[in-house]
């Protein structure tokens, strides 16, 4: 039995899936959120390395590249954000986060 | 069933199986424990697909820096976290029923889907087999991708300042070196001496 294009497409869904309903699930605990964020992006990466392999194209791999730059970039700010805000207002709690409401 | 799939099957199982704690774990650790678990078995699927240098970037960035860093941030931060956990089963029926669907949507249109057989042979960077993973990705990086690597760069400064601004604070009482004040120093307001041999000042 050989393992397809599908099979990791499948693969990939369901972590993103998981990313999602990471999201949803933890509403209040903007940590767990920030690690789902970062399994959304390892599924999309899976997809786009699946599709380089399979299509014998090299620049889905470039790409995901990329993704992964942006993703390292991305959990920098938002941890420094959350530890400046925790500094200020001594919790992270997500419903919190409100000051600029008018 | 050869090795490759049992290899991808394990993989995959604990890959999906770790994901699913990091989301439902109690204690945040274990959630980042987890989510090193899974970027270790992602790498593994990356070198299943014969992409090398991809799988060892993950094992660096992700598990040496990113998950490090939220292992850093969780046991930094005193948080109680069994309060913001409470939410959770309130969530759980909405949350579970759009990652069912979601699911649902996303296994319908890769059942649906079929590669166009014209798109197999249109490979815009075709991969040779017999050039190593590294090396082709460094051609194709560093010659048609250079802008966008470059711009890959200025989006990691963009982000290690702005991580430097927002942490960084000036305690009061600290006495720091101040560059410009040394340099300005006059000559003579430094006293050279010399010092006789095993005699002291």
């Amino acid at each position: 039995m050989t393992i397809g294009l599908n099979q990791y497409l499948i693969v990939a869904a369901m972590l993103f899936t998981i990313g999602i309903a990471g999201i949803i699930l933890n509403r209040k605990n903007i940590i767990v959120i920030l690690m789902s964020v970062e399994l959304i992006l390892l599924s999309v990466n899976i997809n786009l390395v699946a599709f380089s392999s399979f299509l014998g194209d090299l620049t889905g791999q470039v790409f995901s590249l990329f993704i992964l730059t942006v993703a390292a970039a991305e959990a920098a700010i938002g941890l420094a954000v959350l530890v400046t805000y925790f500094r200020n207002r001594g919790s992270i709690a997500v419903e919190d986060i409100n000051m600029m409401k008018g | 069933m050869n090795a490759a799939a049992a290899f991808f099957y394990i993989f995959s199982t604990v890959m999906i199986g770790s994901a699913f704690m990091v989301i439902s774990a109690r204690n945040p650790v274990h959630s980042v424990l987890f989510l090193i678990l899974d970027f270790v078995n992602a790498a593994g699927i990356f070198l299943l697909l014969g992409a090398e240098f991809l799988a060892m970037i993950i094992v660096i960035v992700y598990v040496g820096a990113v998950a490090v860093l939220f292992l850093f941030v969780v046991m930094m931060l005193d948080v109680d976290f069994a309060e913001l956990k409470q939410g959770f089963l309130q969530y759980l029926p909405i949350g579970a029923l759009i990652g069912v669907a979601v699911l649902i949507e996303l296994v319908l249109v890769v059942g649906a889907w079929n590669m166009a057989p014209a798109s197999i042979g249109a490979a815009g960077a075709p991969i040779q087999p017999d050039v190593s993973n590294t090396l082709a990705l460094g051609r194709l990086l560093y010659t048609k991708y250079v802008y966008f690597f470059q711009a890959a760069g200025l989006v990691l400064l963009t982000a290690m300042i702005g991580a430097i601004v927002l942490t960084l604070r000036h305690k009061p009482n600290v006495r720091r070196q101040v560059i410009a004040d040394q340099n300005a120093r006059d000559k003579s307001d430094v006293e050279l001496r010399k010092v006789p041999s095993r005699a002291g000042v």
